[in-house]
């Protein structure tokens, strides 16, 4: 294994992969700019664990970055520093032009499960965000009610949590994580506890949403296909320390629908992943081409 | 766009209500078979009691029994004979106390929970005070607060006091951490986090806890009184004792048994207006 390949550029796979112009225009103006971000973490016993190891990444505005990697490679870890929850070691995370130190309003945060307040309806849940930063109520309820709309649950705002099944509980998250309008959404495996058919469906949503509001998407997940069906680039981990083995631009058209999952360029691509993180290759990546800088 | 079809959403149509009576008795044959049962028992009870020649002060048939009850409660409001009176002051002496009590438990046991030094250095001793026999105390208090309405509520206050102190305290330990961080990304301050959050997710704790005290505070209460009192339900079963008038203290017992189930329901009532949602709340996790 090689040290550590980042590959910030699109990379081209047997000349079948042409990085997509818009996506070199997004990378002029970063919205995230993460550079050289170390965490370690001192256990009780004081033993050390180095969960990242120089963490070095740019996410234009407007741009959908998902994050896949074996368990324990810190993507998790990654997304609370990114969020304002946890601090880096060392390194510096800037979001908007302004660096991270606590959590921000301007950050929308989801996790894998959608943690609604069970005593609290739907559109309650929602506006809890708005309660806490104190915004006027009759805005914030109108502008609930259109995201409710928009992600399909406008029926369900004065149902309680219990009552919704988990994907809609989900989509109430989303819409909980947009209600402040921030400018970025971080989440995390958001849709690991789905079963397979409705996180296909919350797939092309979340594109939909994404594309609709123009946010800046960072996803984790441990779904290779999602990451590739999702993303403008997938950010490949491995663990111990965590660390960027590879970027992969994803050059397939959008809006996508589910049939381009079916395509032999997707097939590829997963496939390409898929062997990154079971380590068949040895980080000379002959398959997705050079690119090592 | 809209919903997927939600298969348990198509569920949740009501069931059709019983329009017969026998449907019902078909459904749910135990409310025929329960009070059926009871009516054999005193019939039994009945029966035995003067085909073994048992003696009355040892154990009276439930109709004199009844008839005990039904005495005392034909008594003047005021009279010291009768049962309202008594029933009055122990009720009195019960709704104090537990409200002092609880109240008390409950405010120390979530200011504790708050600080997590305190609460961590504090626990084993609170731990070890609860499970201290505190009833046995009743003696000292009455002598220290004499043989009025104060050493009672006094008492009941003691006892229901540790309960709530303890639940409290596990209620806002155990509340999710999902929950904190989620609040925490929100940028929510503390106070909004121990009103939005700790305190809801503590209250089934809370409950269970109210509901062991709304037991404990009539326990306090009679014993209270036993050890010393001028009036109230104990002192009344202490005298009607010491006359062998048994069916008159089985009477009594029997108000006491019926102040139990009235603070329990109460308590059970109050829980489900509050924790309507407490009992599928695991569900809404990650499913």
């Amino acid at each position: 294994m090689s040290i550590i390949d980042r590959v910030s550029l699109p990379v081209a796979t047997e000349g079948a992969i042409i990085p997509s112009p818009q996506n070199l225009a997004r990378l002029g103006s970063p919205m995230i700019d993460i550079s050289h971000v170390e965490k370690v973490f001192i256990t009780v016993r004081n033993e050390r664990i180095h969960a990242l190891h120089d963490i070095s990444l740019n996410v234009a505005d407007r741009e959908f970055v998902t994050i896949v990697g074996p368990s324990g490679c810190g993507k998790s870890t990654l997304l609370k520093i990114l969020g304002g929850l946890l601090g880096a070691t060392s390194g510096a995370v800037t979001l908007a032009g302004t660096p991270v130190q606590k959590p921000r309003t301007d950050i929308g945060i989801m996790f894998q499960s959608p943690i609604l307040l069970p005593w609290r309806t739907i559109i309650e849940n929602v506006l809890l965000p708005t309660e806490i930063q104190r915004l006027p109520k009759v805005k914030a309820r109108e502008r609930a009610r259109d995201l409710l709309n928009m992600v399909g649950l406008a029926e369900f705002e004065n149902k309680y949590p219990m009552e919704l099944s988990g994907g809609m509980q989900q989509r109430a998250a989303i819409v909980r994580a947009l209600i402040n309008d921030p400018r970025i959404l971080l989440m995390d495996e958001p849709f690991g506890a789905l079963d397979a058919m409705t996180r296909e469906q919350m797939n092309l949503d979340l594109q939909r949403i994404w594309a609709e509001s123009g946010k800046t998407v960072v996803l984790i997940t441990h779904s290779i296909p999602e990451a590739v069906f999702l993303a403008d680039r997938v950010v490949v981990m491995s663990a111990r320390p965590g660390r960027i083995q590879r970027i992969i631009d994803v050059p397939i058209p959008r809006p996508r629908s589910i049939e381009v999952m079916g395509e032999p360029l997707f097939g590829r691509m997963t496939a390409d992943i898929r062997r990154l993180l079971y380590g068949l290759e040895d980080g000379k990546g002959p398959q997705l081409g050079g690119g090592i800088t | 766009m809209n919903a997927p079809f939600d298969p348990r959403m198509a569920q949740a149509q009501p069931l059709k209500p019983p329009g017969r009576l026998t449907l019902l008795l078909r459904t749910k044959p135990e409310l025929i078979l329960a009070p059926v049962l009871l009516v054999a028992i005193l019939g039994l009870w009945e029966w035995a009691i003067p085909y073994f020649e048992v003696p009355q002060y040892i154990m009276p048939p439930p109709s004199a029994v009844g008839l005990a009850l039904w005495r005392g409660l034909n008594e003047g409001l005021f009279s010291r004979g009768g049962y309202w009176l008594h029933s009055g002051v122990t009720i009195g002496e019960v709704l104090l106390g537990f409200v002092f009590g609880s109240g008390a438990g409950l405010i120390l046991g979530t200011v504790i929970s708050q600080f997590r030094l305190l609460e961590a250095t504090l626990r084993v001793y609170l731990v070890a005070i609860q499970a201290l026999p505190k009833i046995a105390l009743a003696p000292i208090i009455v002598m220290w607060f004499g043989f009025g309405l104060t050493s009672k509520v006094v008492i009941i206050a003691l006892l229901t006091f540790f309960p709530l102190l303890v639940t409290s305290m596990a209620g806002f330990r155990a509340v999710e951490p999902e929950r904190l961080e989620l609040m925490r990304a929100l940028g929510a301050n503390r106070w909004q986090m121990f009103w939005k959050v700790r305190l809801p997710s503590a209250l089934p704790y809370i409950f269970a806890g109210l509901d062991m005290a709304a037991v404990f505070s009539i326990v306090g209460a009679v014993v209270g009184e036993f050890v010393g009192a001028q009036r109230g339900l104990g002192t009344l079963i202490l005298s009607m004792n010491a006359q062998m008038d048994t069916a008159g203290t089985f009477s009594v017992f029997i108000i006491l048994s019926v102040l139990g189930i009235i603070m329990h329901s109460m308590m059970r009532i109050l829980e489900r207006r509050v924790l309507f949602w407490s009992g599928d709340t695991h569900r809404t996790m990650g499913n």
